[in-house]
């Protein structure tokens, strides 16, 4: 079966700019993914069961508020929690490398910060989701 | 020489400047466009200016339709008012950061609330994890507000507050503070953002729908109108319009939209025009496009006096003259090379100040990063008193005026607002427009073509496209959060329940209810609330149970 990466994009906690994540669909969608976007103030269950739902690929969450340290850890083990694992979490937002790393031990995938273009961003989904979707045919 | 043959010199001068004149290979490959990506030519003459009428569209600063200035003497009598938006941590850290600044020379507080403040949940709130204290200051009652405010003289000082959806809980906070420094509340001075409709466009922090939350505004508006008289009601805001990535003209034409919305609000209610109109007041946006944004300031203030007097038919000057604060745009700064963002800084400062405005915030460098270092935030500071005192631009008035490039600017951006106030009010107001995603769309459009225009290097960025440092290793300290301000806040709220009167709680709660179900003015019974100690969440709830919550339809 050939079909598209899905993408859930979400902007948790109480963060309202959205400016960000709306570039990011817009690019994405360009670059042939099919995105679904929560829209705002997610809690972090609510990204866990719109992933599963909508089954997704990724997840791309967009924080802006400096919540990251506490929202990205909640909806990763939301995944694990829920047996979606599988399911790759990555974001962006006003980040600090330190904090980048550590987030990254914790199993979130990759963090793009404030001057990553959407070239990056695509071009990182594109290397990345093959490896982890062998099964099925990309278009 | 008669006129016609002077005439024809100064032809034959154009057409020979014309056939010099070579665009075919820019400097750079640069397109050359406003960071709107509006078209520039190349040079502006006496042409472009010809259907210019001085006393009908420039004028004297201080006079109708005030396109050179709202003051007759402007910074030569009063410079504008240095005001560094801040607030973190907890209350104490806050008032500490105000004690610091204030020493320094700044004139005026403008309070930054954390994201559970703005939206109207405590500390305690399982929806505020991870947020308390991180974006700005933690209220939960009026106990945090008399730590913020300590030592600090309310009936001297003038403030402003970032605050929307719950702004009339944190003004009749103030005006409690007040009150126990007896200060009465007809002495305050200060604004409240108090916009609504431009969370609904931009910013996104909203609870209740937009009918209810201009119920309050109105209501907020009566209450000043008769006990906080020096206040400013509204400051109408283009700032965030522009930051979620609209242009100039975007940020112009739907911020003075927002205004027309607001002053019809008042209007449909019963009030008369001139009693509530001198009691608002704007805050734009100033990015980095420098004689854009100074047109920009130009334009508004003349399409506001216009529309106020010939449309609204004000009759006291007071509501003709469009007030506004300025702050440098975030947007615009860069997490690479962050040194960089004191000079981008200086320059949006600048225009602010050529544009004639009331009150300035310059950002620090560290922004994208974080909330400001006292180093930077000190630096930021250091940037305005240098505009001020050592440029020499605050001499004279409006010294761009009859800029045949400036003039052009100002009436090509006044056409454009005017354009979008037609298909607005052809798409039935900003409410409809709101509620069909028709702004936020046309601004969502403009943020993406920016970002592509950066991508295709149409548009470079200095550190971002170009000028790139490799392998740069960012060394400024930034600003950290502890953790334990949010254990302690809700240690500190815990403790406030306990030692309150816990029966006048719930009676005053239980009134505010029956006026806001009852339609009358809910400011008087919040006030009651608020000197009891009644938290925001616990008012925000009663409120939410009477006019429900909003959500947005996710558009992309």
């Amino acid at each position: 079966m050939e079909r598209k990466f899905r993408i859930l994009l979400a902007k948790p906690g109480l963060d309202g700019h959205d400016r960000g994540i709306k570039v990011i669909a817009a690019a994405l969608r360009d670059a042939g993914f099919e995105v679904i976007y929560t829209g705002l103030r997610q809690t972090s269950e609510q990204v866990v069961a719109a992933a599963i739902q909508e089954d997704v690929d990724a997840v791309g969450l967009s924080i802006l508020s400096g919540a990251h340290m506490t929202l990205f850890p909640m909806v990763l083990e939301g995944l694990r929690r829920n047996g979606a694992d599988h399911i790759l979490l990555f974001g962006g937002g006003i980040i600090a490398d330190s904090e980048i790393q550590m987030l990254k031990d914790t199993g979130v995938s990759e963090i793009f910060t404030p001057g990553a273009s959407t070239q990056d961003i695509v071009d990182y989904l594109n290397r990345v989701l093959p490896k982890i979707i062998k099964d099925e045919k990309i278009i | 020489m008669d006129k016609t043959s002077r005439k024809k010199e100064t032809d034959d001068a154009y057409a020979r400047w014309l056939e010099e004149y070579d665009e075919s290979k820019p400097d750079k490959g640069r397109k050359f466009m406003t960071v709107s990506s509006k078209p520039i030519k190349p040079l502006y003459t006496p042409k472009d200016a010809e259907n210019i009428d001085f006393d009908r569209d420039i004028g004297y600063p201080g006079q109708y339709p005030y396109t050179r200035g709202v003051h007759a003497s402007m910074y030569r009598k009063k410079s504008w008012t240095m005001r560094q938006f801040s607030g973190f941590g907890s209350p104490a850290q806050t008032n500490e950061r105000y004690h610091f600044l204030l020493k320094r020379g700044q004139m005026g507080l403008s309070v930054a609330f954390d994201l559970p403040t703005l939206m109207g949940y405590d500390s305690d709130s399982v929806r505020s994890v991870g947020e308390v204290g991180v974006c700005g200051v933690a209220v939960d009652t009026l106990k945090d507000m008399e730590i913020i405010f300590d030592g600090i003289d309310l009936g001297k000082i003038s403030t402003s507050m970032t605050i929307n959806c719950t702004s009339t809980i944190l003004l009749a906070m103030y005006i409690a503070v007040a009150e126990k420094q007896g200060v009465p509340s007809e002495m305050l001075t200060g604004t409240l953002q108090n916009d609504i409709l431009k969370e609904y466009i931009a910013q996104k922090e909203w609870i209740y729908p937009p009918e209810p939350s201009i119920r309050l505004i109105t209501d907020m508006m009566a209450f000043c109108a008769q006990h906080v008289p020096k206040w400013n009601t509204i400051s109408i805001s283009g700032y965030h319009i522009r930051e979620a990535g609209a242009t100039a003209a975007q940020e112009l034409a739907f911020t003075l939209a927002d205004g027309f919305t607001y002053v019809e609000a008042a209007l449909a209610v019963g009030m008369d025009v001139d009693t509530f109109a001198p009691r608002l007041s704007f805050f734009f946006n100033s990015h980095l496009d420098f004689f854009e944004e100074i047109a920009k300031y130009r334009a508004a203030r003349r399409i506001w006096a216009r529309h106020m007097r010939e449309k609204y038919k004000a009759k006291d000057p007071h509501s003709w003259l469009m007030r506004f604060h300025t702050q440098t745009a975030g947007c615009s700064l860069t997490a690479q090379q962050p040194e960089n963002n004191i000079v981008r800084t200086a320059f949006q400062g600048l225009a602010g100040v050529l544009g004639g405005t009331q009150s300035l915030h310059t950002n620090s460098m560290d922004e994208t990063y974080a909330l400001p270092t006292e180093h930077a935030v000190k630096l930021a500071l250091r940037t305005q008193q240098l505009i001020a005192c050592e440029t020499g631009v605050a001499n004279t008035i409006d010294p761009l005026a009859g800029s045949y490039f400036v003039e052009t600017l100002t009436n090509e951006l006044e056409a454009e607002a005017e354009r979008y106030f037609d298909e607005i009010a052809k798409r039935g107001g900003v409410l409809k427009c709101i509620e069909q995603g028709y702004l936020q769309r046309e601004v969502a459009d403009a943020a993406y073509r920016f970002q592509k225009e950066i991508e295709k290097k149409e548009r470079i960025i200095v550190g971002v496209n170009d000028f790139v440092e490799e392998d740069e290793d960012v060394k400024i300290p930034l600003l950290k959060i502890d953790a334990q301000v949010e254990s302690d806040q809700i240690a500190s709220l815990k403790k406030v329940k306990q030692g309150r009167d816990n029966d006048r709680v719930k009676s005053t709660l239980a009134a505010l209810k029956k006026a806001a179900q009852a339609g009358e003015n809910h400011m008087p019974p919040l006030l009651d609330c608020i000197r009891c100690y009644t938290t925001e969440e616990e008012i925000t709830s009663v409120l939410t149970e009477v006019y429900g919550t909003y959500t947005e339809p996710p558009l992309i």
